[in-house]
């Protein structure tokens, strides 16, 4: 039933530039155990897009999203089959000669709740220069402003950054964990779900930021919300029990999917 | 069966069977209340031993320091009040009790606390499965029996790096102490640290950090409260150790800041007055009570450090 | 070289130096564990060379003596069983109904949270000081003297934390709809608790009894400071009799002795001899808690593994 239809083709991307692969899973499966949670996924990460993975709670979506920088690598008992691969340098990230460290220093990721560190808001966005090692208090100070600052949270913490970062409010401290893993420069960014422990107007802020923050970087993201996914992202995946339905152009998914699962999915039939 | 209304059903009942149900209910609410008042007096027999203890303490101590003044006992660098010429300085007990819990807190809270981050964020599930209980029955042993192992194993093995050392000393005594408290310290901050959600941690290696920096700057730090917490535990433990120091650094009071040195603490030299026949009443059988209060002032005193310490670091990191 | 792949070598330079942390911290926390496995088994080892010759049918059957060949242990671990029954008899029924109370009945009120307060506080108080409050209050206040009762209440009272904090953790683990059910057909509270929340605590609260006693039976300081005798040459008279009335409590208010307190009085004497009879002493002691702690902690892995909500 896999029907993965090459956007290559699709209308919409053919009137602009073609795109550039990122990354791409290739015959990617995942296990806990012995449950297989992802089966044979294959799929393109085009560079500088959003790319939004819909579909049912159990689907996978996350599952997957957390293969790209080795989550699964924490807890026993789970296995990778098939390969990710990060352009340009063609490396991939599932092999075990490939550090998780070194895919999570490349790929960074905001989680579904925010989860600040228990330190200043500071601390927090330089944790990840510090844990490379950065020390020089000059460096560190420009590119916490400029994490800040590409996380739209500058001005409304900027005469604070020594408070406690959970002082701030639910949509602050997700943008303020969005800063953290900007500071970085990661490749790609990963969001599970960013949205679903906010508020609507802390959403609308987030969605906002990631239409800017595409410019720079890659963004895949995890949204159980159709309209969010309509909304963020250029390219969607539809997936359903470890399997990816379908995938292609945003707007050809959402306004004519070729699979009736797809359409009965976005249309609210089912799920 | 033709279903009866309600009028009907309590015509259908016998006038006596229905006093008698509300008779029932009665007694059950009384016999519940009674239950309930009895259970609420044994949970407050914890709140009588507190009350019991300090009032038996400043009770005792006042009839101590209506013979000895409070500048005496606090100044006076001698402490013999079983001799002819009788001093009751505090100091020379309080020292012995110091010096031996610094020694026991420099084995314990290190190596308590690189045992509990190496468990909670390092070692394999089969070495967490085997090590924890065996902390545990570390930490059950008789402190009676590390007194001997002190006496009898760690002096001798410590005479022959450090010629010269007496057979009592607190060096000994607080070094077994230190290991006896190891279990307290490891345990209680593994507690902690286990308890930061796994959210933070995800958080930490998500930014690329490694194990070893995800244990230091995020889960440390997220579980300091219940370290200092640990801690506080060890020193109470180390300040109120009895056996180990009576039997292992002598009974003899000594005003000192040398481990080398054997010396009486508090704990000791309660015992060693209780192991005599001092007639009840006596300044002698007051001494052990200011010696108590002193005891119990410095267990609060750390116990009111610790609560400090974690209001003040909450708010500023 | 593209950008990328500067980077990426930069990244694997500093992985591999950060790495070289986990290495050394995993060797360095093995470490510290091997010193506490290490002091132990030297602990244990040293006993057994110096104690085990004295263990024979005779150590446990004969009273302290001035000649340490003779010396035995009847009158301590007859002192230390009897004492043991009292501290039980007191701190599981006081204990128990304390948790009962603070997790099934106690309204959120400033009362509940002194009684909760206290009993994390008590069990940090040094154990020396229920000593001095039992010297004061049960041996001269209330006449009991330096009695089996006396010993029992001290270490009853010192006890009494453990036993709470395991009930308490044991009734907290009981979901809220086994309370629901029972509620739902007419129980009343009482009714709710002896039946069912009890029952099922049961596991929990043994567990909390064991290393709660285990550790009373170890305790030495309390027990001397009410001015237990250390020489003790006979046995506190027989519960049980074969004339009428059969039972007697005459043995409650008898002198006695510990097993530890034995153990300290041959550890303070100077003869070599006397030091082997404090290492039998000591390692009957050990073997003691040690099998009380090994089956607390079994029971408390099988409930682990059975308990299912």
């Amino acid at each position: 039933m896999v029907s993965t239809a090459a956007p290559e083709i699709s209308a919409a991307a053919a009137a602009e530039p073609a795109p550039v692969k990122k990354a791409e899973s290739k015959s990617l499966s995942f296990y806990y155990g012995d449950f297989q949670a992802l089966k044979n996924i294959s799929m393109p990460i085009y560079d500088k897009k959003v790319t939004a993975l819909i579909g049912p709670s159990g689907c996978g979506k996350s599952t997957y999203l957390r293969c790209f920088n080795r989550m699964h690598d924490l807890y026993p008992g789970n296995r990778y089959d098939g390969q990710i691969m990060l352009y340009p340098d063609n490396t991939n990230l599932l092999n075990p000669a490939v550090d998780p460290i070194e895919v999570r220093m490349r790929i960074s990721m905001v989680f579904q709740k925010p989860n600040p560190f228990p330190k200043s808001i500071y601390e927090n966005v330089a944790y990840g220069l510090r844990v490379r090692g950065e020390r020089k208090r000059a460096i560190l100070d420009e590119k916490v402003e400029e994490a800040l600052r590409g996380a739209a949270l500058w001005d409304e913490v900027k005469d604070r950054l020594h408070e406690l970062a959970f002082n701030l409010s639910g949509g602050q401290q997700q943008r303020l964990c969005i800063a953290r893993a900007l500071a970085t420069d990661p490749e790609i960014l990963l969001f599970d779900e960013p949205t679903s422990a906010l508020d609507p107007i802390a959403t609308a802020s987030i969605e906002q930021l990631l239409a800017d923050l595409k410019e720079k970087l890659t963004i895949l993201i995890v949204t159980h919300n159709m309209q969010q996914a309509a909304r963020v992202s250029d390219y969607t995946a539809y997936m359903y029990l470890g399997e990816l339905i379908e995938f292609g152009v945003t707007d050809t998914i959402f306004i004519k999917p070729r699979n009736k699962q797809t359409e009965d999915y976005i249309t609210g039939r089912f799920g | 069966m033709i279903p009866l209304s309600h009028a009907d059903w309590t015509d259908a009942m016998p006038k006596d069977f229905v006093s008698d149900k509300l008779a029932r209910r009665r007694l059950r609410h009384v016999k519940e209340r009674i239950i309930e008042f009895i259970l609420f007096l044994a949970a407050s027999v914890s709140v009588a031993t507190t009350l019991g203890i300090v009032l038996i303490l400043l009770k005792e101590s006042f009839v101590f320091f209506r013979i000895v003044s409070l500048w005496d006992f606090l100044t006076d660098t001698q402490w013999t009040p079983l001799f002819a010429d009788a001093h009751y300085g505090i100091m020379p007990l309080l020292s012995g009790t110091l010096v031996s819990s610094a020694v026991a807190l420099l084995v314990a809270i290190p190596l308590g606390t690189i045992i509990a981050i190496y468990l909670s964020e390092f070692a394999p599930f089969s070495v967490r499965e085997v090590a924890k209980p065996f902390l545990e029955l570390l930490g059950g042993i008789p402190t009676i029996v590390y007194g001997y192992f002190a006496l009898m194993f760690v002096t001798p093995l410590l005479q022959k790096i450090i010629p010269g050392l007496p057979g009592f000393n607190l060096l000994s005594a607080g070094l077994v102490m230190g290991i006896m408290i190891i279990p307290y310290v490891s345990s209680v901050s593994e507690d902690a640290m286990r308890a930061v959600p796994m959210a933070l941690r995800e958080g930490s290696y998500a930014m690329g950090a490694t194990r070893f920096q995800t244990a230091t700057r995020v889960v440390t730090p997220a579980a300091f409260s219940g370290i200092a917490a640990a801690y506080i535990l060890g020193i109470s433990r180390a300040v109120g150790e009895t056996m180990i120091l009576a039997v292992a650094a002598g009974m003899q009071p000594n005003l000192t800041w040398n481990p080398l040195e054997p010396a009486a603490t508090i704990t000791a030299y309660i015992v060693q007055v209780a192991l005599g026949d001092l007639p009840h009443g006596s300044i002698g059988y007051q001494t052990i009570f200011a010696a108590g209060l002193t005891l119990a002032l410095l267990t609060l005193f750390f116990n009111v450090l610790g609560h400090l310490l974690r209001k003040r670091y909450r708010q500023v990191y | 070289m593209s950008d990328t792949a500067v980077r990426v070598q930069e990244i694997r330079a500093l992985i591999a130096a950060h790495k070289r942390w986990d290495i050394v911290f995993g060797i360095v926390g093995l470490l510290a564990l091997m010193v506490g496995v290490l002091t132990f088994a030297v602990l244990f080892i040293q006993m057994v060379i110096d104690g085990a010759p004295r263990l024979s049918w005779d150590f446990f059957t004969s009273f302290p003596s001035r000649r340490p060949g003779q010396a035995g242990i009847l009158s301590a671990w007859v002192g230390s069983t009897l004492v043991m029954l009292v501290t039980a008899m007191v701190a599981v029924p006081l204990g128990v109904g304390a948790g009962v109370y603070l997790e099934e009945y106690a309204p959120k009120n400033w009362m509940t949270d002194l009684i909760e307060i206290n009993v994390s506080n008590l069990a940090g108080v040094p154990s020396i000081v229920y000593g001095l409050l039992a010297l004061s209050l049960f041996v001269y206040q209330f006449g009991f003297g330096q009695s089996i009762l006396t010993a029992g209440l001290t270490l009853a009272l010192l006890i009494l934390p453990v036993v709470i904090v395991a009930t308490r953790e044991a009734i907290r683990s009981i979901p809220g709809a086994i309370r629901e059910g029972a509620y739902a057909l007419g129980a009343t509270k009482w009714q709710t608790t002896s039946d069912h929340i009890l029952p099922y605590a049961r596991g929990g609260i043994l567990t909390g009894v064991i290393i709660g006693m285990s550790r009373a039976i170890g305790e030495t300081a309390p027990v001397i400071t009410i001015g237990a005798l250390t020489f003790i040459a006979f046995l506190p008279p027989a519960p049980v009799s074969s004339e009428f009335p059969y039972l007697s409590f005459e043995w409650i208010m008898s002198p006695f002795t510990v097993m530890p307190i034995q153990m300290f009085n041959w550890t303070s004497r100077p003869e070599a001899a006397f030091q082997h009879n404090a290492a039998a002493a000591g390692l009957v002691l050990v073997v003691m808690t040690l099998s009380m702690n090994a089956l607390a902690i079994y029971l408390r892995y099988r409930l682990r593994k059975n308990l299912k909500w």
